[in-house]
């Protein structure tokens, strides 16, 4: 029966079934390609910037750190496509570290701040009284202070890190997953199956992993994805305004920043940077749309 | 409503307290070296233990932490948010003369957002699936990606290389220079005011669409009337309230990034100040422009509110 082979996994079976997994993600993918054409295809620009950024050592032209004195402030030609800065580095190449810099603090920070903010929502939601109204206050009161205005506060008193980047950019988002996952997490509370679960005597803690935890998953994928433009944006916004990571590393909103700081930028030093910025926020959050609606199968339109 | 102006005034007073809490926190509890965002750390290293000490003392910063505290939110209650770090004068004064310029900028963001975005948001209702809708659509989706400051520096780089125009330096205040002023300001709403632009297009289309669907509006059309009277009479006060509501949220946003994008055209204003207090780490600039950024956030979001309950009587009522 094919009841029981499903019960009784083999350690062949298993294999088996690991070897299907990738399989089974590209059948996924080629489902969603061809119901969400527009999304897949920037799904597809946000992983070649990804592998752009892993592959960095292998697919930079030059050494993002090292200057070149007889080439300073050179535009765009054939052998600096994207020209050199003040110091005669190579921008391509800066671009694309920074890129990857830029990417790890966004997806790192808003996995912590996410993560956090949902542990908070999900805990306050379920116990709901007075643990809720506290934590419901509390959240009001963090998100009284502008996202940025806070991250930059924050980056100004941590001083000039990548962990404490992260750290002050994964604070602001921390309301943000509270209040999603909290209202999610509310009409969880309300199924039966909660309630079977609680009626048979499951502990709360048990109860939250195993039953409610799993459903806050989808919501948690689409924050994250939202997100993680938020993020690119807050720390290009520190980087320009002085209070990102150290220089010589290059984050794209350093550069910008490096750029302008000059009366008269030159101009393929202030492109270029942004440009990327640009294209990485909005191929994230087109993709993250087209999985918005994909994991939300009533398919409530977006404003 | 009065009582309703009351009743939300009283709920807004522990979220201020609380987020003066905050900042204080954030500022002064933080772990480290209170002195090590004043000084560089080879300062700290070789100073002796008694001018540690009176440094502290100078700083008022050897009291408990609540007194400190009380001391801070006292003054500012009064509107004396101490004197600056570095320069020594009176940040009211600072905030004052550079809060104008920001204000500015804010107010007029909003009016570009409303004058550009809400036509373009009813063409789109009006006319779904038109050109002018898929064009208003594929701007509100890039407004969300594009950094203000780097359009921002963008416009600057395109004046300079073009008609070689430079905004003036030399801050100025409306009354003493309109022309002056208009040059400072209008940039930085423009790029403020285009992004809100954006989205308030987008929610007036959405919300002008359910309203159309609703029974009053289609006795309005039966019985003979003029499309543009059952657009402004009938359909559009219902369709502007969550409109309302965004664009404060929006306007949230926008304080955040007015600093960065302040910074982009030179524009000396608040943002300016609180980029300038980071840099010279002036402790206290930084901590009351952070709380003038939320106090304006929170006054915002509260004037949505009671605006939202005088076009809506409902809400005061229920």
């Amino acid at each position: 029966m094919p009841m029981e082979s499903t019960l009784k996994t083999t350690g062949s079976d298993a294999l088996k079934y690991m070897g299907a997994q990738p399989l089974r993600y590209a059948k996924q993918f080629r489902s969603f390609a061809r119901k969400r054409r527009f999304a897949a295809f920037w799904l597809v620009v946000v992983g070649i910037l990804v592998f752009i950024s892993i592959a960095a050592p292998i697919v930079a032209p030059d050494d993002p750190n090292v200057p070149d004195f007889k080439k300073v402030t050179q535009g765009p030609d054939s052998s600096n496509f994207f020209g050199t800065d003040f110091l005669g580095r190579d921008v391509l190449s800066r671009v694309i570290y920074g890129g990857r810099s830029s990417l790890v603090i966004a997806v790192t920070s808003i996995i912590l701040g996410i993560g956090l903010g949902s542990l908070w929502g999900m805990v306050s939601g379920y116990m709901g009284g007075k643990t809720d109204l506290i934590s419901q206050r509390l959240l009001e009161i963090l998100m009284a202070i502008p996202g940025l205005i806070l991250a930059m506060m924050l980056a100004f008193i941590l001083g000039a890190s990548t962990t404490t980047l992260i750290m002050a950019i994964a604070f602001t988002r921390i309301a943000f997953g509270a209040r999603v996952i909290r209202s999610v997490t509310l009409s969880v509370r309300e199924t039966a199956y909660v309630e079977a679960a609680r009626s048979i005597g499951a502990p709360t803690w048990r109860v939250m992993v195993f039953h409610v935890a799993p459903q806050t998953f989808a919501p948690f994928l689409v924050l994250f994805t939202t997100n993680v433009g938020i993020a690119i944006l807050i720390e290009s916004a520190l980087g320009f305004i002085g209070l990102g990571i150290a220089p010589p590393t290059a984050t794209w909103g350093n550069m910008l920043g490096e750029a302008a700081s000059h009366l008269e930028p030159f101009w393929w030093l202030v492109f270029f940077p942004g440009l990327l910025i640009t294209v990485t926020v909005l191929s994230i959050n087109l993709a993250a749309d087209g999985l918005q609606d994909a994991l939300d199968p009533r398919g409530r339109g977006r404003i | 409503m009065l009582k309703y102006i009351a009743k939300r005034l009283l709920i807004a007073v522990p979220t201020v307290f609380g987020v003066t809490v905050l900042i204080f926190l954030i500022m002064r509890a933080l772990p480290g070296d209170p002195l090590s965002v004043f000084l560089d750390p080879s300062q700290i290293t070789i100073m002796t233990d008694s001018e540690r000490a009176n440094m502290m003392a100078d700083l008022g910063l050897d009291r408990p932490m609540v007194v400190q505290y009380g001391d801070w939110a006292g003054h500012a209650l009064q509107g004396d948010l101490g004197t600056s770090f570095f320069r020594g004068d009176p940040i009211t004064e600072t905030l004052k003369r550079r809060g104008g310029i920001s204000g500015e900028i804010g107010i007029l963001s909003i009016i570009i957002a409303w004058v550009l975005g809400l036509p373009v948001g009813i063409i789109s209702a009006m006319r779904p699936n038109s050109l002018a809708d898929a064009f208003a659509s594929m701007f509100s989706v890039l407004f969300l990606a594009i950094p203000g400051f780097w359009l921002g520096l963008l416009i600057v780089l395109a004046l300079i290389h073009g008609p070689g125009y430079h905004p003036p330096i030399i801050s100025s205040q409306i009354w003493q220079d309109p022309w002056q002023n208009f040059q400072i300001v209008i940039g930085p709403a423009m790029v403020l005011g285009l992004g809100q632009a954006a989205f308030v297009a987008r929610m007036a289309r959405s919300s002008l669409f359910e309203v159309f669907r609703e029974d009053y509006v289609r006795t309005a059309r039966a019985k003979g009337m003029r499309e543009s009277v059952v657009l402004l009479r009938h359909a559009l006060p219902n369709a502007l309230l969550p409109v309302i509501t965004l664009s404060g949220v929006l306007l949230g946003f926008a304080l955040g990034g007015s600093v960065t994008i302040e910074k982009a055209f030179g524009t000396p204003g608040l943002g300016d100040a609180l980029i300038g207090g980071a840099i010279d780490r002036d402790f206290t600039m930084v901590q009351s422009i952070v709380l003038v950024y939320s106090m304006v956030f929170v006054g915002i979001n509260l004037l949505v509110d009671l605006s939202y309950s005088y076009i809506d009587p409902r809400i005061r009522l229920g």
